[in-house]
């Protein structure tokens, strides 16, 4: 069997390093599966998190090489073996120990954004009736698994830590899969502008690149945001509108 | 002393999957204080790599279903083992189940004239599932997370309960640790709703992640309650087998639903091969009526690929053994065949199939639409565990519910697909319910601290052990190891008995185990603790499947071929913990099915 050398890092808040770790690799693998081995036969107090080992859950996102990725679906077929793996934690969010970061940042966006609230229903027996080509675009947006892998490489979190000001791509993603929901009422463009800092995306793309799931965040999600965002507070029309309308 | 902060709830929950999040929200309605505690970031619990859908006979899609078909195909199905309370009480309201989560959010695909879209699986007799291409338990978990974070729930991710408390009979709280420091908490709480989900760990091939370690059965065990049907585990017919690395993960039934076919070696439709007595008047008698039953024509019958998964699993396993297996042991599952069929066969696969288009493409460099997958049975789902009452889901210690995979009784001997979902909104929601009306009706009992040290103590002893003991990464996998060989698809008593000598030397060697580090996030720690519950559930498996002497649904015993025992009757095993600390286990005859349960049975059956 081949060998391969992963520098993994390992420490926690106050002081961290990579460490080296030379390991088997075989047909298939993964760096999830490289990083389970050290882990069972070398480092047993690794931290790493992982769940479906098949990217649908979204827990082992972290920076291979220095890429965001998600470790259970990154070949190292796919890799240069011939010069270490470097595999670390996300940068964006606060370091807990190894691999395993503090994001409850993002459960608590979500918490403050308006939730999902539709109209009555439009038939007897409490459902809705939608045509799937009027849902087609918003399931894009569901197919969301929360690796926040787009919050890690998003600059306006990573470099400016402007976390107090910006929800992040992940959550452009979800305000739009509500605005879009072609049942919801809500309006939460005000909350776009202002607390959410829609503003603060230059439209970079970054976060599209990386998402495991394939979602055109920017051009889907955003863009389309930002425009109904100008559309409702810039709009010199539509501003006289509301001047006579009160 | 152990030192250790305490929360105060009215009902705690110890699961934040499907069923634990029902029920978090259905106890949160009045204004009781809730807790939920899960062993993983919220959002990311098993529920959410469910893929095929969710089963409710919403009749959108075929008029001519109802619950009482939903019944019969869940009876028939479970092999007329399951409780049948659950089975009529979970086919009645598990419809107005899923359009509730369209309340809160959720999206299915829809029909042609706007509803809830419904498609086929394997033992329902009408397009039952409703789904979201293959990923209904994201849109199902996000749909219930979304909702439920408003309702004033208190959530603690990344805590493990370790053991459940009591006072006298009845629960009186909960201990766990956090994964960050290691720290423990105590909950005290009037009701505690275990919805743990499963066990799939116990084996070396399986579909399951490391959560799944039977906590839930073992804290209920080792609190009083009853275990039963525990010899019933699902070896899902197709998982990957190629790479070794995937080796497992699952291949949705949805493939079949879709119009994949099995084939073998020789190219050979194997499945048309052996077609059980039960269901012979409702398969197909040729491909052609088979594809055309996956396309919707309601004249024709399933094709032999979806019938239960217990009767695919075996038929598999037949091929592979007599040598007519894919290269890497499996067999051939096929959906790009249906090019011939289909014009736009391709995009409609990528469209129906998104998540296995991309899962065979990047973890196998199959492209499905050109070519066929490789499959092999996986560990999948536990239909037995902790013994509930039908309607209120209160186990026979007072104050303690469970809900969802780690409760038992819907499923009988077999559980058909798309049963799970619903299975946790249904019951997670009764069980919801029903603890709240317990915590409402029950003063608080104290919480006795000794109690507490320990269970400390017996946690914090990996750390303390010499550094001669064994590694616990090591002991999970030959427990795995043996699991798969011993108690898998085919058992006898012999193997059976191995186990058992097996397990109990495990079980000497997990108490010696050594873990390095310190309390922070430390993962040899935690799978340290975890074999304490792995190894209840696998003795507790290898029991009930030692006692059951018969061939029925997902147990299969090469010395008894026979579906049962002569002059055994219809019977449940039921497991408990005696005084002395030792498992037993006993029989209980199947009880008598109302005269209107009887009656739907032999009109549908
Ligand atoms: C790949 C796959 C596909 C599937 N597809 C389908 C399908 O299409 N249709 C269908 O009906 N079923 C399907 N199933 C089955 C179904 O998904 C599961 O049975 C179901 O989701 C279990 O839900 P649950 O709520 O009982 O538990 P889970 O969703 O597994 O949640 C368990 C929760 O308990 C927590 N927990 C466990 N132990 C502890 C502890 N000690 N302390 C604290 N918290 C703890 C976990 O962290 C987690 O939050 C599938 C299963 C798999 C694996
Ligand atoms: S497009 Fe916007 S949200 Fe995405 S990474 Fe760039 S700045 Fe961030
Ligand atoms: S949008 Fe994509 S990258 Fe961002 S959290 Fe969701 S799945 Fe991950
Ligand atoms: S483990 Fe679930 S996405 Fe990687």
């Amino acid at each position: 069997m081949d060998k391969a050398t992963f520098k993994i890092w390992r420490g926690d808040a106050d002081t961290a390093e990579f460490v080296d770790y030379e390991t088997e690799v075989s047909e298939g693998m993964v760096v999830l599966d490289a990083v389970h081995r050290i882990q069972a036969e070398q480092a047993n107090d690794l931290a790493v998190r992982w769940n479906c080992k098949a990217g649908k859950c979204g827990s082992c996102s972290a920076e291979v090489n220095g890429n965001p990725k998600l470790l259970c679906m990154t070949r190292l077929s796919d890799l240069p073996l011939d010069e270490p793996v470097t595999v670390e934690p996300m940068r964006a969010f606060p370091l807990i120990k190894d691999l395993v970061t503090d994001v409850s940042w993002n459960y608590k966006v979500k918490e403050k954004m308006k939730p999902f609230t539709p109209r009555p229903p439009d038939a007897e027996d409490g459902t809705w009736r939608m045509e799937q080509v009027d849902i087609d675009h918003i399931q894009e947006f569901k197919k969301c698994i929360e690796c926040f892998l787009c919050q890690d490489v998003c600059h306006v979190l990573r470099e400016h830590d402007l976390h107090d000001a910006f929800i992040g791509p992940r959550y452009l993603v979800y305000a739009a899969s509500l605005e879009m929901h072609p049942i919801d009422t809500e309006n939460r463009l005000e909350e776009l502008k202002n607390e959410d800092g829609i503003g603060y995306c230059n439209i970079t793309k970054c976060c599209t690149k990386v998402c495991p799931e394939h979602i055109t965040i920017t051009d889907n999600a955003i863009i389309p945001l930002k425009e109904r965002v100008v559309d409702e507070f810039y709009d010199p029309l539509r501003r006289l509108f509301k001047v006579f309308t009160g | 002393m152990a030192s250790y902060e305490t929360f105060d709830y009215d009902v705690l929950i110890v699961g934040a999957g499907g069923a634990g999040l029902r029920a978090a929200i259905e106890a949160s309605t009045g204004d009781l204080r809730v807790g939920l505690v899960c062993k993983s970031l919220l959002g990311k619990a098993h529920t959410v790599m469910a893929e095929g859908g969710v089963a409710a006979a919403l009749a959108n899609v075929d008029e001519r279903d109802s619950w009482r078909v939903h019944f019969a195909d869940t009876m028939r199905g479970g092999q007329y083992l399951s409780d049948a309370r659950m089975a009529e009480l979970h086919a009645k309201e598990s419809p107005e189940r899923v359009r509730e989560l369209e309340k809160w959010g959720a999206l299915f695909d829809r029909t042609q004239d706007g509803s809830i879209l419904q498609r086929n699986f394997g033992g329902h007799q009408y397009p039952r599932l409703a789904h979201v291409g293959d990923r209904t338990g994201l849109e199902m978990i996000r749909a219930l997370q979304d909702h439920g974070i408003h309702q004033g729930i208190d959530v603690y991710m990344e805590n493990t309960i370790i053991s459940l408390l009591k006072t006298g009979d009845r629960v009186s709280g909960a201990i766990g640790y956090e994964r960050e420091k290691g720290r423990f908490k105590v909950f005290a709480a009037k009701a505690v709703v275990l919805a743990t989900g499963g066990v799939g760990k116990a084996y070396q091939v399986t579909s399951n992640s490391w959560e799944y370690t039977g906590d839930g059965h073992s804290l209920a065990y080792h609190a009083g309650a009853e275990l039963i049907d525990m010899e019933f585990v699902q070896f899902h017919p197709t998982g990957m087998v190629w790479p070794p690395s995937v080796k497992g993960i699952l291949v949705t039934e949805g493939v079949r639903g879709e119009g994949g076919i099995l084939t073998n070696s020789e190219g050979q439709r194997f499945m048309f091969n052996d077609i059980p007595e039960l269901y012979a008047n409702t398969t197909a008698e040729s491909p052609e009526e088979g594809w055309l039953y996956t396309q919707g024509d309601r004249e024709a019958r399933r094709p032999p690929e979806l019938l239960t998964r217990d009767h695919v699993a075996r038929c598999i396993v037949r091929e592979v053994q007599e040598g007519r297996g894919s290269p890497h042991g499996g067999v051939f599952l096929d959906i790009a065949w249906i090019k011939e069929k289909l014009p736009n066969a391709e995009e409609h696969i990528r469209r129906k199939l998104p998540s296995m288009y991309h899962q065979f493409k990047e973890l196998a460099d199959i492209d499905i639409t050109q070519e066929p997958m490789e499959v092999g049975p996986t560990t999948h789902y536990i239909m037995g565990g902790i013994r509930v009452d039908a309607d209120s889901q209160m186990t026979c210690v007072p104050g303690l519910f469970a809900a969802g995979e780690c409760a038992a009784g819907l499923h009988g001997a077999n559980r058909l697909g798309g049963n799970s979902l619903s299975d946790l909104l249904v019951f997670g929601k009764r069980a919801g319910e029903y603890a709240a009306q317990f915590a409402t009706e029950n003063d608080a009992v104290p919480i006795e601290e000794s109690h507490i040290e320990e269970i400390a103590q017996h946690v914090l002893k990996p750390f303390d052990n010499p550094p001669e003991g064994d590694n616990p990464y090591e002991i999970q996998s030959q427990l795995q190891e043996k699991m798969q060989q011993l108690v898998g698809i085919a058992r006898s008593q012999e193997s059976l008995n191995q186990a058992i000598e097996e397990i109990k030397m495990l079980c000497e060697k997990a108490e010696n185990t050594h873990v390095v580090g310190n309390r922070e996030y430390n993962a040899g720690w935690h799978t340290a603790l975890d074999l304490d519950c792995l190894l209840t559930v696998s003795e507790a498996i290898a029991l009930a499947a030692l006692e059951r002497k018969a061939s029925i649904g997902a147990h299969s015993r090469d010395d008894f071929p026979e579906k049962e025992e002569p002059g055994a009757g219809k019977y449940n095993t039921i497991i408990h913990k005696t005084d002395d600390n030792t498992m037993s286990i006993r029989r209980e005859i199947v009880p008598e099915l109302t005269d209107e349960q009887r009656q739907i049975i032999e009109e549908m059956g």
